[in-house]
């Protein structure tokens, strides 16, 4: 059995991704080892992200989770039409979470939830072959969320909490695929804003069917972030006049700062599953529905009235997970996991600032009893896209840009569980 | 310590091996093949259009965007190497002598006080100095200005002779000694592929002149060539054999390039014959400073001097509306004036005259400025540095089919691809071409084909230029070099 065990690990390090689009699935080090589930897997802390509602059946009065992940994506790009070529060379993003619950009493429970949901980090090098669509971009979101997971019965609880969302934007790109300051410079825009805020809450329900096997579902709701105290710094443009010009049909916006508005939905996000343990063994399967369809357009209006308009006409998106935990001794818990992440984005909307296609992450891990109230949690997962011949169509000049991509990401992570 | 290295270089490991990789990389080769060519050692050769010139100047981005660099940037796929041009040192484009300036900086298109864009040149100090020889070899050998025979000439890149026009500023610039031929440079890189675009200024200079230059047709001296003469087509053909021989004498194949008409250029196109707006009143009143002049064309045909038809094409007559404008025409017949010397060989221009684009600028506006009636265009005709008439378009045209059906039977003989570039220039003059992201066309500023010189494409121009040679030289060779994106490359630049 155990050898068993060595060679499926050792075949799933060998082959794990993310969630689609901008979705960044790394909530938690004993989640992630077993696939990114948990919605009905009672077990530490994590439930805080996962499902709420189980807060209130851990066994200890206060539970503590932390860690964080280091995010080594690539992406390389080819289009063998015109033989141009070119990889990211995206720095380490590093998602973390911050999970704590307190048992006021049997069946109520107080928790405390700080995670990071959102974000992409993709640098491509400067002026490339689709620079017109993205240089660099550095999106991230911060959620805190208070919780509350209250027993109605002995199988059955609730739980939720609203959510504060804080979050922040950098993001480069030339203006078209060709316009220079007269020394040759591309002309490009950065726009950049931090400290976006909103709110939002999500609430589970969990439901132990027998000893062995519980039930759970948890939803997230929609947030969008409307930014508009940022700036947009327009650079390299041949306009210093400080007004727009308008030159034949070209209107050329002139150099320095401005402000902009734009949205960026955080889409809901609904998570079924069920947990089944016996002996040594846990097994969990995770449904997850992510509503998607709320991002339909990228548009970012500038105070110097100039637009810019992108349509992405994201669908929804499933993700099926699934997890396994073995106890291999008192002290080393092992865990492996495998899902399949269905991309949010549609054939002829292939943007590459976030060049998703579908994924199949595999992830291993393991957990380590230092004492009583201390565990160390590890985690790896690695995402695996197929190579995928896709493009963009709605480039405002009405071309195209596409070609071949091929992505990969593996993501070590660290944690610590704590209980009392 | 050991293990700790030993874990570093697993992890680094690690790292690379997550780095996302394609099945069939271009960035590790294999994907393009040379096909029989071998493009190792490219080297290009020509004039302007091969220097990267554009918008009247030399200039880095210009370089930068020149055809042979396009190709070269695609001949790297497939074997090709480095390939180096002789940069100036700005992109204001000027040339400097032992700092006097001896050529213009370039036009960028600036919005004048109304807001119309209109092409200037760009104001600045030019800091390239031809005083300061760049050593080389440079794989672009384009020489803005040469002509056929200034390949093979000794000492056209000797600095001596710039002042009177005997060489050149910008071979003097990269020139391997005063002594030395573009032709030879070119040659001693024992190139293993390389490109000859040459022959346009064999006629071009005549063309932008007005026509004032000669006609060197049955004169075998080019030594003897004034700067805006036509080439001796038999003078043409021996020294363009003698050029493909040099260059292939070590190269596995070439691409060659036809000349273009002179009327599928916009320097040549844009200013309409017939550009003076009148209205009824001021067309009244200016023919009545031809009276005189339409009278005596009347009696001289009466007499029998002149035909009918000589007598209705000189007759000036404005009218309310659009106006032909008013231009010199040395062909016509010289008539003694009964008031004293001659009457001028004037007529209104039709649409076979081409009125350079050099005219638009003074067109309408006052030759002298207490004359009202001095009207350039009306009161005043156009000279004959102003216009190309069919004459001389006649002269040109003789002279360009016959250099063509030279580089065309030479391309064939020796097995090299062609570039048809005088139908590719046609083709964007007539109907345009069209890009993922418009339509290419000749027309003035807009087109995005051509630079503001009127003359030299934009880089979008050349790019599309590159592209047709890359299908020359795939379907010669076999080779499958892939094209550029025309759409990624600029037109007219902007200066505000």
């Amino acid at each position: 059995m155990k050898r068993v065990l060595v060679t499926s690990l050792f075949l799933l390090a060998s082959t794990i991704t993310f969630a689609g689009g901008y979705r960044v699935g790394l909530q938690g080090q004993r989640g992630l080892a077993m696939g990114h589930t948990g919605v009905a897997y009672v077990n530490s802390a994590e439930l805080a992200f996962f499902n709420p509602a189980g807060l209130v059946f851990l066994e200890n009065k206060i539970n503590a989770s932390a860690g964080g992940f280091g995010v080594f994506s690539s992406v390389a790009w080819q289009n063998e039409g015109t033989g141009q070529y070119a990889q990211t060379d995206s720095p380490m993003s590093t998602p973390f979470y911050l999970y704590g619950s307190y048992a006021l009493n049997e069946n109520l429970s107080l928790g405390l939830a700080v995670y990071t949901p959102y974000g992409s980090t993709v640098e491509w090098p400067t002026d490339w072959a689709g620079s017109h669509l993205v240089n660099n971009i550095e999106l991230a979101a911060i959620f805190i969320q208070p919780l509350v997971s209250f027993k109605i019965s002995d199988k059955f609880s609730v739980g939720g909490g609203p959510i504060f969302v804080t979050g922040n934007v950098n993001f480069n790109r030339n203006a078209n695929r060709f316009l220079t300051d007269l020394e040759g410079n591309r002309s490009n825009v950065t726009i950049d804003d931090s400290g976006v805020t909103n709110w939002g809450y999500s609430v589970g329900a969990m439901f132990k069917v027998t000893d062995n096997f519980t039930l759970g579902a948890n939803y997230r709701s929609e947030i969008i972030l409307d930014s508009k105290d940022g700036t947009a710094t327009f650079a390299n443009f041949p306009n210093d006049s400080g007004e727009a010009i308008t030159v034949g049909t070209t209107e050329i916006p002139s150099n320095g700062t401005t402000g902009f508005k734009a949205s960026l939905p955080l889409p809901a996000e609904f998570t079924i599953g069920g947990s089944y343990s016996k002996d040594k063994w846990v097994v969990n399967f995770d449904y997850t529905r992510t509503f998607w369809d709320v991002y339909e357009d990228l548009d970012i209006v500038f105070s110097n009235g100039q637009e810019s308009i992108n349509p992405r006409n994201y669908k929804n998106s499933s993700i099926y997970k699934v997890g396994f935990g073995y106890s291999a001794s008192e002290r080393i818990m092992l865990r492996a996991g495998y899902y399949f992440d269905e991309s949010p984005v549609q054939s002829g909307y292939f943007a590459p600032e976030t060049p998703r296609n579908d994924s199949n992450g595999f992830s291993a891990g393991l957990s380590y009893v230092i004492s009583d109230n201390f565990a160390i949690d590890a985690s790896f997962l690695y995402v695996r896209f197929k190579e995928i011949n896709e493009s963009y169509d709605y480039v405002d000049d009405g071309s195209s840009f596409g070609g071949d991509y091929k992505s990969s990401a593996f993501v070590p992570g660290i944690g610590l569980t704590y209980k009392l | 310590m050991k293990n700790y290295i030993k874990y570093m270089a697993l992890s680094a490991v690690l790292l690379t091996a997550c780095e996302a990789e394609l099945d069939n990389p271009i960035e590790d080769g294999g994907v393009y093949s040379s096909g029989s060519a071998d493009f190792s050692t490219f080297v290009s050769v020509g004039n302007s259009l091969t220097s990267g010139y554009a918008d009247g100047a030399l200039y880095i981005s210009g370089q930068q965007n020149s055809f042979p660099s396009i190709l070269a940037g695609q001949f790297a796929l497939a074997g090709g190497g480095e390939f180096t041009q002789p940069l100036v040192d700005d992109n204001s484009g000027g040339l400097l002598a032992g700092g006097t300036q001896i050529q213009p900086n370039r036009f960028v298109l600036a919005l004048d006080a109304a807001g119309n864009p209109g092409p200037v040149r760009l104001e600045g100090t030019a800091t390239t100095d031809i005083t300061n020889v760049l050593s080389g070899p440079f794989n672009n050998m384009g020489v803005p200005g040469a002509k056929s025979f200034h390949l093979v000439a000794p000492g056209y890149g000797n600095i001596a002779g710039v002042a009177t026009g005997a060489s050149n500023p910008y071979f003097v610039r990269f020139a391997s000694s005063t002594e030395a031929t573009i032709i030879g440079d070119a040659a001693a890189q024992n190139p293993t592929f390389f490109s000859l675009w040459i022959g346009n200024n064999d006629i071009l200079s005549f063309a932008t002149s007005g026509g004032t230059g000669v006609d060197q047709s049955g004169n075998l001296d080019p030594s003897t060539y004034g700067g805006n003469d036509i080439t001796d087509p038999n003078v043409f053909a021996s020294i363009y054999n003698q050029e493909i021989q040099a260059l292939m004498a070590s190269a596995s194949g070439g691409v060659v390039f036809n000349v273009p008409d002179v009327t599928s250029i916009p320097f040549f196109t844009t200013v309409p014959f017939n550009a003076i707006p009148l209205d009824a009143t001021t067309a009244a009143g200016v023919n009545q400073a031809y009276v005189q002049y339409n009278g005596g064309l009347a009696q001289y045909a009466a007499l029998g001097v002149i035909t009918a038809e000589e007598r209705d094409a000189r007759t000036i007559d404005f009218q309310e509306g659009q106006n032909a404008v008013v231009i010199e025409d040395e062909t016509l017949t010289t008539l003694p004036n009964p008031a004293g010397g001659t009457l001028p060989n004037i007529r209104q221009a039709t649409a076979d005259d081409l009125l350079l684009l050099t005219t638009s600028s003074k067109l309408g506006t006052l030759a002298d400025p207490d004359n009202p009636g001095s009207v350039i265009g009306v009161g005043v005709a156009l000279g004959d540095v102003d216009v190309l008439i069919p004459e001389e378009q006649a002269l040109i045209a003789t002279a360009q089919a016959s250099y063509n059906a030279t580089i065309q039977g030479l391309a064939q003989a020796n097995d090299l691809a062609f570039v048809d570039s005088r139908a590719i220039l046609n083709q964007l003059a007539d109907t345009g071409i069209a890009f993922d992201a418009g339509t290419l066309t000749s027309t003035f500023a807009t087109g995005g084909a051509f630079s503001l010189d009127g003359v030299h494409p934009t880089p979008r121009g050349y790019a599309y230029l590159a592209n047709q040679a890359i299908d020359a030289i795939n379907s010669t060779y076999g080779s499958t070099i892939p094209k550029v994106n025309i759409g990624s490359y600029g037109t007219v630049n902007i200066s505000n």
